[in-house]
């Protein structure tokens, strides 16, 4: 039995997006505070869009988060498409799901090789292993690369998208382009099968702690864009019901909301999809999974990363599929549908990198009047807390500096984007 | 000689510049090893205090980001502004416009005093700086060209053409004969057009020429159909500080 006083105070967490900190104080062995601070300066996006035409939404909250830009643009263009009664085309539909791989890719990518590798390696950054690994660096540039490149060639930059607009597009990928992306992606499938081997090596923490998971789904694929909310706890719901399962509150210590569906907390991201849809994971992703040891059910919260990287294999193989098919079709210069009315309320859910993510707007003759958008960090605020309550008490008995370190390991392992969400990390010992 | 110490800061942003800095390096690994870059939360855990420039993101738009940011001038020789956000206060000023408990209300309601905030503002604001990459986010090459010109121990700067110029250069259609709307004329190049070349209208993320003939602008958006408040709109997107500077001088119409 371990009678200790410590405090754990990591003041902004480094690697993690946006500013955090993790506040633990434990005095004579019994946990008295227990905190992940979210101190990102307020933004205001929803109320920053009231007033404008509906067209602006996309542009405005693809700045919320320069990581899931492409994915605040896919969800708020579907909010908007669903409030003014506009179908996108098939075409769109296409393009829009291999852009939104290219920003998966991007994302996991970043956050498996420079954010969560260094831990397991012992170094600070990823700059110290260009010189120890650089193998395994050029590999994560090469493949971060063509990530970047992908969502280039469709919507013309990642960080903000351009082409992207509310019924469609307004520029289109060459065939030459796409024949040359395809072709890099067949090549990318031995790095992808390299970062497999690579977490096959990693010691993932043990520890597990049951929670709610939710995930969008659909019964033909892999859902990261539209759906419909499901959780392992059981139950689904319209995503236009969505705060239903949300229910946000507000804590002092987070400019970031928290949320609670059927338990004090639920988990969003890439083991909550995994867990939800891994029957859908394209066969090669489901094969990556098995050698890394990852089953449906998991409820390790550390294993976030490798279902991540399962994640990568997913993206890649379906990525080529997506490019055939557009091929086999021929790119059309399409005109962007036009809306059918222009007032009504809209939903737009989509799973960006770190979970699911709600823009709902209320448009009345072609002008914002009301948005809210929840964000994936904003929903795991929460189970976090709830982790390093469970942790904390498991791992007393070791150092300071490794009970630091397990605790910004796991909030790490939560990818969390926390200048999204706020609209970090601070851990103290005695 | 010794490598010159870099540090990135950010304020309130979204961290896409920052993002954009990543990914330019990773296609100059040169640039990495003419440099050390002592502090990039975003990417590393190791903080040095020692650095000679500093890169900063984001708006200043809470009182506690002042005393950092006059830290940074104290500490840096140079200071750069790094995107919009930095340079003009970006989509975070739009709300300088709104009255802001409003808007505070409106999105955390009777607990809006816990969060502290005030009208978002550039770092030039608040500290003098140096230099400025502008952009929405900022633009790799420029990024890269700038580091250069540190190297070489000069200021970056970006001539005073408005985008239309580039665009032109591009052989791009103009967006207006497609039935759009775009800023190009009064907007500051450097990024290659990039909008117009992606079949969009430049919303000005790069900031205004030093000569923008702004009434003039607004009849042709009238012209094209635009209503004032959609005029309103796309002239506040990145545009609101600026812009509230220019009517407090009293240049604007
Ligand atoms: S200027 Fe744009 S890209 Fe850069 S931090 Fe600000 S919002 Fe993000
Ligand atoms: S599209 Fe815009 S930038 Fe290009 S020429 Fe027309 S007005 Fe100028
Ligand atoms: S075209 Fe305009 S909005 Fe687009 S990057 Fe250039 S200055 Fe910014």
């Amino acid at each position: 039995m371990t009678v200790k006083t410590v405090k754990v105070d990591v003041h902004h967490l480094t690697r993690v997006e946006g500013h955090g900190n993790i506040v633990v104080d434990v005095q004579k062995g019994e946990l008295k505070q227990c905190e992940l601070q979210i101190v990102e300066t307020p933004r205001f996006f929803e109320a920053m869009l009231r007033g404008r035409p509906y067209g602006d939404s996309s542009t405005i909250t693809s700045r919320i988060c320069g990581i899931c830009a492409v994915g605040h643009a896919t969800t708020s263009l579907r909010a908007t498409e669903t409030a003014l009664g506009i179908e996108p085309t098939q075409q769109t539909v296409l393009l829009r799901k291999l852009n939104f791989y290219g920003e998966i890719l991007d994302s996991h990518i970043l956050h498996a090789y420079m954010l969560i590798a260094p831990d397991f390696l012992g170094v600070g950054s990823v700059i110290p292993l260009a010189k120890s690994a650089p193998d395994v660096v050029l590999r994560a540039l090469r493949m971060k690369k063509l990530s970047g490149d992908l969502c280039a060639a469709i919507c013309g930059r990642h960080t903000h998208p351009i082409a992207m607009t509310v019924g469609g597009f307004t520029h289109f990928p060459t065939t030459e382009e796409l024949y040359s992306l395809r072709a890099r992606l067949e090549a990318m499938l031995t790095d992808v099968t390299a970062t497999v081997e690579l977490y096959q090596t990693l010691p993932i923490p043990d520890f597990e702690r049951d929670t709610e998971y939710i995930a969008l789904r659909k019964d033909s694929e892999y859902s990261f864009i539209d759906g419909t909310i499901a959780s392992t706890d059981g139950g689904t719901w319209p995503v236009s019901q969505y705060r239903d399962v949300t229910n946000e509150y507000l804590v002092p210590h987070s400019s970031a909301k928290h949320a609670a569906n059927q338990r004090q907390s639920y988990m969003v991201g890439a083991l909550a999809r995994f867990n939800v849809n891994h029957d859908k994971l394209h066969p090669q992703a489901r094969a990556a999974a098995d050698a890394m040891g990852l089953k449906p059910g998991c409820t390790n919260p550390y294993m976030n990363t490798v279902a991540q990287v399962v994640e990568i294999a997913h993206a890649t193989y379906d990525s080529i599929t997506l490019i055939d098919k557009l091929l086999e079709r021929g790119i059309q210069w399409e005109e962007p549908v036009a809306p059918a009315r222009l007032s009504g309320e809209g939903t737009g859910a989509c799973e960006v990198p770190r979970g699911i993510l709600f823009h709902n707007y209320v448009i009345e003759e072609g002008y914002v009047v009301g948005a809210n958008c929840i964000i994936p960090t904003g929903q795991n605020l929460a189970n976090i807390e709830a982790d390093m309550r469970a942790l904390v008490p498991q791992i007393l008995d070791r150092s300071r500096e490794d009970i630091t370190l397990a605790l910004e390991m796991l909030v790490r392992a939560y990818d969390p984007c926390i200048s999204c969400s706020t609209h970090m990390l601070n851990v103290a010992f005695e | 000689m010794a490598k010159p110490k870099i540090a990135f800061f950010e304020f309130t942003s979204c961290e896409g510049c920052q993002l954009t800095v990543v990914d330019s390096l990773q296609d100059h690994p040169e640039l990495l090893d003419a440099v050390e870059i002592v502090q990039f939360r975003e990417a590393m855990s190791e903080k040095g205090e020692d650095y000679q420039i500093a890169f900063i993101e984001g708006s200043c738009s809470r009182p506690g980001d002042e005393a950092k940011l006059n830290e940074i001038r104290e500490k840096a020789d140079l200071v750069i502004a790094l995107g919009a956000c930095a340079h003009l206060g970006g989509v975070n000023a739009i709300r300088n416009r709104m009255p802001l408990e409003d808007v505070r209300k409106y999105v955390y309601g009777d607990k809006a005093e816990w969060y502290a905030t005030y009208p978002a503002r550039p770092i030039s604001a608040v500290i003098p700086i140096d230099a400025v990459i502008p952009g929405c986010p900022i633009d790799r090459n420029e990024f890269i060209r700038a580091v250069t010109y540190l190297l070489q121990g000069r200021l970056p700067y970006i001539p005073d053409n408005p985008v239309c110029i580039e665009c032109k250069l591009k052989g791009n259609v103009c967006v207006y004969h497609r039935g759009m709307t775009c800023l190009g004329p009064i907007t500051l190049a450097g990024c290659d057009a990039i909008c117009p070349t992606y079949g969009e209208g430049c919303d000005g993320c790069r900031g205004l020429i030093s000569a923008p003939n702004i009434p003039a602008l607004r009849t042709v958006l009238a012209e094209h159909g635009m209503n004032e408040t959609d005029i309103e709109a796309k002239m506040t997107v990145f545009l609101t500080y600026q812009r509230m500077e220019l009517e407090a001088a009293d240049h604007d119409s």
